[in-house]
């Protein structure tokens, strides 16, 4: 399975979801640039945490205009599964791929820590591997993680499902202690925590790998023969 | 030439940790009489443009200047470019 990690100017998680998809995991990644890039021959896009653009304007907004996110969307209406992290889950929320949108931290403070998460929907093509409310540990490192959205709209994601992880003991001020959700489709995942930091032991948690994991085993499902 | 000068603020709901720690700030300063902060922001364009003006930066506003889900805009249109 072949992974393409989308790098826009001032990302910086970029080499840490390489290294997991490439060593942890043992697949196929690559480092795309962000312009002139086809996405044609991947059959994942990774969108990696940071500070593409400085932050300027609002988080993932000016990243969000650039051409390649035609072509994300493209595959994503195609099926192709898409995993933003971090900066790459406001790009996900700037650009309507996902709704809602991120605020300040409650308490005004970058958060950089070991969180405990909830699987609170372990049926999707990114969680098949844990366990049904399995508790987990991946670190965070945002200042913007305030998830937001409207009554009507939170209602709709707890109606369908689309909230995929929960924090244990909410660190930033998200509506629904919300830490990760997915589209209606189930193909697209956003999250603030990094599950591509907790792919070894080594790393302090191995609680991310069985994310990639999942998505691997689902491709491998539906497009190779004979599993 | 025209000035378009954009002011974006968080929508009311919206909490704004920021409006909060100012308050709280002037109120260490001595300056009980605040009862609300909110922080926004805001912004010079410089049109050079025969078209509709107010639709184009209603398009700009909504396609990337605010974010319609936490945000509100509004703004003002000047003759003369701000030096």
């Amino acid at each position: 399975m072949k992974f393409a990690v989308i790098v826009f100017p001032g990302s910086n998680c970029d080499r840490d979801m390489y290294h997991a998809v490439k060593d942890s995991l043992g697949e196929e990644a690559e480092l795309v640039w962000y312009e002139n890039a086809d996405l044609s021959g991947f059959d994942a896009i990774l969108l990696p945490g940071g500070f593409s653009y400085g932050d300027y304007l609002r988080s993932g907004a000016i990243a969000a205009t650039s051409t390649i996110v035609n072509q994300i969307k493209q595959k994503a209406s195609e099926g192709t599964p898409v995993l933003g992290v971090c900066n790459g889950f406001q790009v996900l929320l700037e650009s309507g791929l996902l709704p809602g949108a991120m605020l300040r931290n409650k308490k005004l403070k970058f958060m950089c820590r070991q969180e405990e998460l909830v699987v609170e929907n372990n049926q999707t093509q990114f969680t098949t591997s844990y366990g049904e409310k399995e508790a987990i540990i991946l670190p965070i490192a945002h200042g913007e993680g305030n998830y937001y959205c409207d009554e009507g709209v939170l209602a709709d994601l707890e109606a369908n499902r689309q909230i995929v992880f929960r924090y244990a003991d909410n660190p930033n001020g998200s509506v629904g202690d919300i830490a990760g959700i997915i589209n209606k489709q189930g193909n697209v995942l956003g999250m603030m925590p990094h599950p591509e930091r907790a792919t070894e032991a080594v790393l302090g948690s191995a609680d991310g790998l069985k994310l990639f994991e999942s998505v691997v085993n689902h491709w491998r499902e539906a497009y190779v023969a004979g599993v | 030439m025209k000035t378009v000068k954009i002011f974006i603020t968080l929508k009311q709901g919206v909490l704004d940790p920021q409006g909060k720690a100012v308050q709280e700030s002037l109120h260490k300063l001595g300056f009980p009489e605040v009862k609300g902060a909110r922080v926004g922001k805001y912004m010079e364009l410089q049109l050079d443009s025969q078209r509709d003006i107010d639709r184009q930066i209603e398009e700009m506003c909504s396609k990337l200047l605010a974010n319609p889900v936490i945000e509100d805009y509004q703004y003002t249109i000047e003759e003369g470019a701000v030096q």
